[in-house]
């Protein structure tokens, strides 16, 4: 196993651990918000994409790269827009008090 | 151009805003900057992304960027949020198409150079191809179950369990062949892809209709995943943060999930739970029913001081939110309080009932989760079951030959008196008969949940 290898698998665990500790904290009243958002975070895969896209390596790759880079950006527009619209739907209620 | 260290380290930001973003998710008044911030890191990732030597080219890139970006700001704006579960199921998908994408593009480039890849980034690139395809087809039946273009039955046949055990060894066989033999044919590496679709349908099919959310959860992990395999693949540590943040998201709220169903991941996944109409314990025979009124129901609901409403995705197939909140409002002018309290499978997604409430303008600081509410219960005048069925049957609490016994219930038995909202005596999602509805404190409304809301609250106006 090379050292770039074991490097990525320390950080891919570590995250994981991270992940899993941020995730237990977040509310059950967001875990759709949640899920959408995670959807756009997956679309990072859009910086592989573009790498292959971009690279020059034939048609074959650029037409590989073109649809991964549709997928992912459908994740990072999509994913971030229908959760901010979600998000701004949540409303506390009026400060009691009065009635 | 920018140095490539330096690259790393912005890159390095990206992740960090993830991060950032996602503990802001801890409430609901910070969320909303939370994906803001998200989104930013996001748009930094791309930016530093288009800085990077190795690109040559832009035309290909943009086109890619537009199209995408196109159609999923179209998707979110025209989503209805009832269709949440469905969205995300494409999202699913699409996010492990692009890894299954990225993965065998580098493979069939290194095969066109006749260079074998090392073994390291011949693993990840297998495994992103293999993770990537099963989301990819597992999506696609998902979103078809929910969308209902399929029945939401489990299929389920002779043999699957071992033909898809069969299909598993095949792919890894000729995906070590690939890594480690130069000239294995360019075809294995297809028939690998196919073999991984055609899991991915598979291991989706005998999956019943109820279970989707856990479904949808577990890809939602899967996605993540293949995106950390595919940062393996191109040596990138925002692709491998970024993914194994969204894999153990998705495993947690799978988990949420089952906890909620009393079922195990494994149960769920390879039960074939729903394929057929489970008998129920006990049988109905003898038992009586007491059915109600609108103007008794009203008259109950006026006067009550505390009201708790049990929303079922009833609720959200007859469109009756506002009509809840109206009811609300008008209980609450009267000097009652009202809370609701959500069960985690009240929806067709985690949290998706809260979402559909808080689209009709209900506070999310009334929307309570099963371990806060139930204690409630007890000082409840009412009890409102709207629409949901096996959330609230005490035969999980008492009756071991219920097929649901063992389950986390909402206590709605403990209210003083009970108004079940209901269209007929049909018996709930896994088809087990609910002795809530034989108890005498409960009164049953029959009827179709929009109409019968829209009567009551103009009868509680007249009260």
């Amino acid at each position: 196993m090379s050292e770039l290898l074991i490097g990525g698998i320390v950080v891919f665990i570590l995250s994981t651990f991270l992940g899993a500790s941020l995730i237990g904290r977040v509310p059950p009243t967001l875990h759709t918000p949640l899920m959408s958002g995670s959807n756009a975070v997956s679309g990072i895969t859009v910086v592989g994409a573009m790498l292959v896209a971009g690279a020059g390596f034939g048609w074959l790759s650029d037409v590989l790269g073109f649809l991964a880079i549709v997928f992912a950006m459908m994740n990072v527009a999509g994913g971030y827009m229908v959760t901010d619209r979600m998000l701004q739907m949540f409303k506390k209620a009026p400060t009691e008090g009065g009635k | 151009m920018i140095a490539p260290w330096l690259l790393r380290l912005l890159y390095l930001v990206a992740a960090v805003l993830f991060i950032l973003g996602l503990r802001r998710l801890q409430s609901p008044e910070t969320a909303r900057g939370g994906n803001r911030l998200s989104s930013v890191g996001m748009l930094l990732a791309i930016v530093l992304t288009l800085l990077d030597r190795s690109i040559v080219g832009y035309g290909t890139i943009a086109a890619g960027l537009v199209v995408g970006g196109a159609i999923g700001l179209t998707m979110a704006v025209r989503v209805k949020m009832t269709s949440m579960p469905q969205m995300v199921a494409l999202l699913n998908g699409a996010g492990g198409g692009s890894s299954l994408l990225v993965a065998s593009a580098e493979f069939l480039h290194s095969e066109e150079r006749g260079a074998l890849m090392t073994v390291d980034a011949g693993v990840s690139t297998m495994l992103g191809v293999l993770i990537g395809a099963v989301t990819v087809t597992g999506s696609v039946v998902a979103f078809a179950k929910l969308q209902e273009l399929v029945s939401g039955r489990a299929v389920v046949f002779a043999f699957q369990k071992t033909l898809n055990a069969l299909l598993f060894l095949t792919v890894l066989g000729l995906g070590a062949w690939l890594v480690l033999d130069v000239t294995a044919p360019v075809g294995a590496f297809y028939t690998v892809i196919a073999i991984a679709l055609l899991l991915g349908v598979l291991l989706t099919i005998p999956i019943g209709g109820a279970d989707m959310p856990v479904v949808i959860a577990v890809l939602n992990s899967y996605s993540g995943i293949a995106a950390a395999m595919t940062g393996f693949v191109i040596g990138s540590e925002v692709l491998i943060v970024s993914g194994a943040l969204v894999g153990s998201s998705g495993i947690i709220l799978s988990q949420i999930m089952c906890k909620a169903m009393n079922r195990s991941l494994a149960n769920v996944l390879f039960g074939g739970f729903g394929a057929t109409v489970t008998a129920s314990g006990k049988s109905a025979a003898g038992l009586t029913v007491n059915t109600t009124n609108i103007e008794e129901a009203a008259l109950q609901l006026a006067y009550a001081q505390q009201v708790i409403v049990v929303p079922g995705y009833g609720l959200a197939v007859a469109q009756a939110q506002h009509q809840v909140r109206e009811l609300m409002e008008l209980i609450e002018k009267r000097g009652g309080t009202v809370k609701f309290a959500i069960h985690p499978v009240a929806g067709r997604m985690p949290g998706h009932m809260n979402v559909l409430l808080a689209e009709a303008n209900i506070p999310y600081d009334k929307l309570l989760d099963m371990d806060e509410i139930n204690a409630s219960f007890g000082q409840t005048d009412v009890a409102l079951v709207i629409g949901a069925n096996d959330v609230v049957n005490p035969a999980a609490r008492n009756d071991p030959s219920s097929p649901i016994f063992g389950m986390p219930i909402l206590n709605a038995d403990e209210a003083k008196r009970i108004i079940v909202m209901k269209r007929g005596m049909s018996a709930g999602f896994a088809g087990i008969e609910n002795e809530l509805f034989y108890n005498p404190k409960t009164q049953m409304l029959f009827g179709n949940a929009k109409d019968t809301l829209v009567k009551l609250v103009s009868e509680v106006k007249q009260v």
